[in-house]
């Protein structure tokens, strides 16, 4: 998995010397927080992750990732407020890691609402069958970064999903 | 999300449809616990089969409904699973929690 960035006002860029990452804005998306906007968002994400060509139980993953943060601002961010406003944005990540390419996309939220504590972003341990605690889960199984911040009074969380390198062609058979 | 309520063979069938979200989920909520906690139907089945999507909101519903099931006494059936609505299931660790089947079918022969 790539590392050693840093984000920069214009996108994400290598600090380590050996990659060199680079992002554009994919999509912008401003939303109040009520659940009738999720569907929105979810076929808004999907769309994303078909034109940078992940496959489909990836796209899934990363819909669904999405969608339960989107899900956590309204219910513990706002605690089920309406009316409140959340951003996000979407960029496609691309660059080299030791010379080979690397795609992937970025998906951050950011809202207004209470701090959240970093420390209570675990989810229940699975074995508890009981309701509630999954989103977490889903979000941690299913993204390669999964990054909390505080930035100037607001929540933001960044999340980032880089693409299967894809598999080498096979030879034809004869050859 | 669109609910259905229908008898066949001594049990409820609760035909979903649409997406079970936080928007949608309290209302498969309200209809699961009422089927199971007020009318006290012995055999509950949800027709899952044109569900496109569920999240954890509607998961967490349905773990309600079964444990409520289960102090009851009665049966909390889930069948027409499609591959997203499964692999909720599974990231969740619940499929062998619940008694799924394939189809109506098989369900109901269950």
């Amino acid at each position: 998995m790539p590392s050693g960035r840093t984000n920069t006002k214009h996108g994400v860029n290598s600090s380590c010397g050996k990659c060199a990452f680079h992002s554009e804005l994919l999509l912008k998306l401003q939303l109040e927080s009520n659940p009738q906007a999720l569907g929105l968002v979810r076929a808004a994400i999907e769309r994303a992750t078909e034109v940078l060509h992940f496959h489909e139980d990836e796209s899934r993953a990363i819909v669904r990732s999405v969608d339960e943060a989107l899900a956590n601002v309204i219910r513990h961010a706002y605690r089920g407020k309406s009316g409140c406003p959340i951003e996000v944005t979407c960029r496609h990540l691309h660059g080299t890691q030791s010379g080979a390419c690397v795609s992937g996309i970025e998906i951050v939220l950011r809202d207004s609402g209470v701090c959240a504590d970093p420390g209570k972003m675990k989810g229940r341990p699975l074995e508890e069958i009981r309701p509630g605690g999954l989103g977490l889960h889903f979000i941690r199984q299913s993204m390669d970064e999964v990054e909390f911040s505080r930035k100037k009074g607001k929540n933001q969380l960044r999340l980032v999903k880089y693409l299967a390198p894809a598999a080498p062609p096979t030879a034809p058979e004869g050859e | 999300m669109q609910i259905a309520a229908r008898a066949l063979q001594g049990c409820t069938i609760l035909d979903l449809s649409g997406d079970i979200d936080l928007a949608h989920s309290p209302a498969m909520r309200k209809a699961l616990l009422g089927e199971i906690k007020e009318k006290r139907t012995p055999k509950v089945f949800l027709n899952l089969k044109n569900v496109r999507y569920i999240d954890s909101s509607g998961i967490a519903s349905l773990v309600e409904g079964l444990k409520a099931s289960r102090d009851l006494g009665s049966r909390l059936v889930l069948y027409g699973l499609n591959k997203t609505v499964r692999e909720v299931m599974q990231l969740s660790r619940l499929q062998k929690i619940f008694e799924i089947y394939e189809d109506e079918e098989q369900a109901l022969a269950s």
